[in-house]
């Protein structure tokens, strides 16, 4: 169809402020937030070369990734971290930014707080320099993770120079398992493209697995983006999305919220737009997934085992080999049955509501396996407060599991929550990297009903069967 | 940042796919808001936990300390947004990088800092490997940037493709945000027409307050 668009085009030319002689195109960014591992850099930098930051009041400081989750933190409680801490309050306070600080009733990870609050929208840009800036494209926005130079580019600026990238649509058919969740899908849809089949790409989820899903988990199903190797993922807006944004405190209201409503109904992709590739996947057999490797399409069902070499394409074969070593994995190796050291829920994967109450429903009346150690960060100071206001709370740590406060803990692994060497973890996050939570830690990536499961048995469990329903 | 037109030393070859930037900084060890980023570039692998240095890892054999051009596999820096892994090759000498695939952010950061990221196709990236292997850091690569040319022992030039903004930017070392700035006044109107048109776009508030 003649000038059909897709979303993603839709918001990029509503925000093309220009070309530049180097042929870049500069899209202005609505929503930019800032975090403490990296931001203090930009504004060190800005500081130096004499510049203000444009927009202050479009511009947002979390501190997430250096903070101590234990109850009661200071700045010094993860000493390592409080020169980040400080610097980003201090930088912000200097160029009027808004800090979400430690003791902030809204304080938490940038990823689950931006959404939470009705800060990020519709049809919105969002840039945060971190590479899970992703996640919000749940919402319908078009979001880009990004470096220190770009942050300070767009402080000093409100516009990123980018070229343009071609579009994907990722059609997800038929309709999820009990237990089977956007982790599942996504994680599945990693190993169908692998870790840069989406390099170059912005991606647009569509299809009836995600119309049914809740906006948490549209959420989690974009955060995983960039291990695809895509910067942006995106989901067109529907009526769940106007039904979970309406009241939300920075959220447009009265006849803003109309105008909004009306904008964003357009927003979704026109019969007949162009995608530059497109995949479809079906959904209906999936099991929960579980990876048995050192990268996130390294990956199977939950009954699945560690791939035989001969199975590995030939090219393949010596990273596979070499990723079971590190896991501590025969190959074949079934992974059901494998003891676990320790369970972390959480992060801007899945430490939202709904990620909590499916994981407290597992955890209800039972115990954490002897020995192992379980932990649930709350991805907001909103989530937490939500959650025990459901005693939820309650419900961990009657069954073992330690209660946190809010950030990014053991996903970045830069606030000092390691595991120890050849620990094996269960982890709720999104990457499985070597070393990623600590030298020489192996870790599994899974949903929050996996994750909860383990910490109960003890070891590697079909939830399904915990619970008697396989 | 400064000009990069050529690039001529010792290439130094990690051919291995999927590298990702938290190996390459691995900020959990970093002490500090300016860490040693020469020390952290590939720290878990070049150094066990005491401190002591695991001599059979490429980064610490004698030919390759000080390398100028590195040759990956595919996806060379996937993973985090992080650009001190940009930092940490730039603090041992890098200024270029080649690979058959590059991730999106990674190459902006290297972009950002004066490193040239090159993708090559499968077989120029096949005959490039074998030729960095046998010259073992032995004898320069030169990669001519305005050429678009990467020459070395052992084979003839090979050509590669870059953006024609990627290029300029480099070569004329232009300031990021200078440029941009040259187009204020369209910011300004873009704001202005925005607030008009979708003021929800320009107005970030919390209503209770």
């Amino acid at each position: 169809m003649q000038g059909a668009k897709t979303l993603f085009d839709k918001i990029w030319s509503q925000h093309l402020v220009g070309r530049r002689v180097d042929g870049r195109e500069l899209i202005y960014i609505d929503r930019h937030v800032l975090h403490d591992l990296h931001a203090p850099h930009a504004f060190e930098k800005l500081a130096k070369a004499g510049r203000a930051v444009s927009r202050p009041d479009l511009t947002f400081s979390m501190q997430d990734h250096s903070v101590s989750v234990l109850p009661g933190r200071t700045d010094d409680t993860y000493a390592e971290g409080a020169a980040f801490v400080r610097a980003m309050r201090e930088g912000s306070k200097r160029n009027n930014v808004r800090v979400f600080d430690l003791g902030d009733p809204e304080q938490g990870i940038s990823h689950v707080v931006a959404p939470e609050l009705g800060m990020v929208l519709p049809g919105a840009t969002h840039a945060v320099p971190d590479s899970h800036a992703c996640t919000v494209g749940g919402l319908g926005a078009l979001a880009f993770g990004c470096g220190t130079t770009e942050l300070e580019h767009i402080l000093a600026t409100q516009v990123i120079a980018l070229s343009r990238p071609k579009r994907l649509r990722v059609n997800l058919e038929g309709k999820l398992k009990p237990y089977v969740a956007a982790k599942d899908v996504a994680l599945h849809i990693i190993a169908h493209l692998g870790v840069s089949g989406g390099a170059g790409y912005a991606i647009e989820y569509a299809g009836p697995v995600v119309r049914a899903m809740s906006i948490e988990s549209r959420l989690t199903l974009c955060n995983l983006t960039i291990e695809m190797g895509s910067r942006s993922g995106l989901v067109a807006p529907d009526d769940t999305t106007f039904q979970w944004l309406a009241g939300r405190p920075w959220a447009p209201e009265g006849a803003q919220w109309d105008a909004a409503l009306t904008h964003w109904r357009t927003l979704p992709s026109d019969e007949g737009a162009f995608y530059d590739h497109e995949v479809t996947i079906d959904c209906t057999q999936l099991d929960p997934q579980i990876t048995w490797g050192t990268e996130p399409s390294q990956v199977t069902g939950v009954g699945g085992r560690a791939p035989e070499l001969h199975d590995v394409e030939p090219t393949r074969r010596a990273a596979t080999q070499k990723a079971l070593a590190y896991m501590g994995l025969s190959p074949g190796a079934p992974l059901e049955g494998l003891a676990v050291d320790r369970v972390f829920i959480g992060s801007c994967t899945n430490s939202r509501l709904p990620d909590l109450e499916i994981a407290a429903a597992i955890a209800r009346g039972r115990k954490v396996a002897p020995g192992l150690v379980a932990m649930v960060v709350p991805g907001s100071s909103t989530v937490k407060r939500q959650a025990e206001a459901r005693g939820l709370d309650k419900i961990f740590t009657d069954a073992g599991f330690m209660w946190g406060e809010s950030g990014c803990s053991m996903c970045a692994s830069t606030n000092g929550d390691t595991a120890a060497p050849q620990e094996r973890v269960l982890s709720t996050t999104n990457r499985n990297f070597e070393n990623r939570q600590g030298r020489g830690v192996r870790t599994h990536l899974v949903g929050p009903a996996l994750a909860a499961a383990a910490a109960i048995a003890g070891k590697i469990v079909d939830v399904r069967k915990l619970t008697g329903e396989a | 940042m400064q000009s990069l037109t050529h690039v001529t030393g010792v290439a130094i070859p990690m051919i291995e796919d999927d590298l990702n930037t938290d190996q390459m900084a691995p900020l959990q060890l970093a002490k500090g808001l300016k860490p040693d980023y020469a020390d952290l570039l590939f720290k878990r692998r070049r150094q066990n936990p005491d401190g002591s240095l695991i001599a059979d890892y490429v980064l610490n054999q004698p030919q390759f300390t000080a390398p100028s051009i590195l040759v990956a596999g595919s996806n060379f820096g996937c993973g985090s947004s992080r650009e001190s892994a940009v930092w940490c090759l730039y603090a041992v000498g890098i200024r270029c990088v080649i690979a058959r695939s590059i991730a999106d952010i990674f190459r902006e950061n290297c972009l950002q800092n004066g490193v040239l990221p090159i993708e090559l196709d499968d077989a120029a990236m096949d005959g490039l490997q074998q030729r960095v292997l046998a010259a073992d850091g032995a004898a320069h690569f030169s990669v001519d940037l305005e050429a678009q040319t990467i020459d070395g022992p052992g084979g003839e030039a090979i050509g590669f493709d870059v953006r024609a903004s990627d290029k300029l930017r480099l070569i004329e070392g232009l300031d990021e945000i200078g440029l941009t700035m040259k187009h204020a006044s369209e910011i300004r109107a873009w704001e202005a027409q925005t607030l008009a048109d979708t003021p929800w776009l320009q107005q970030a508030r919390d209503k209770r307050a």
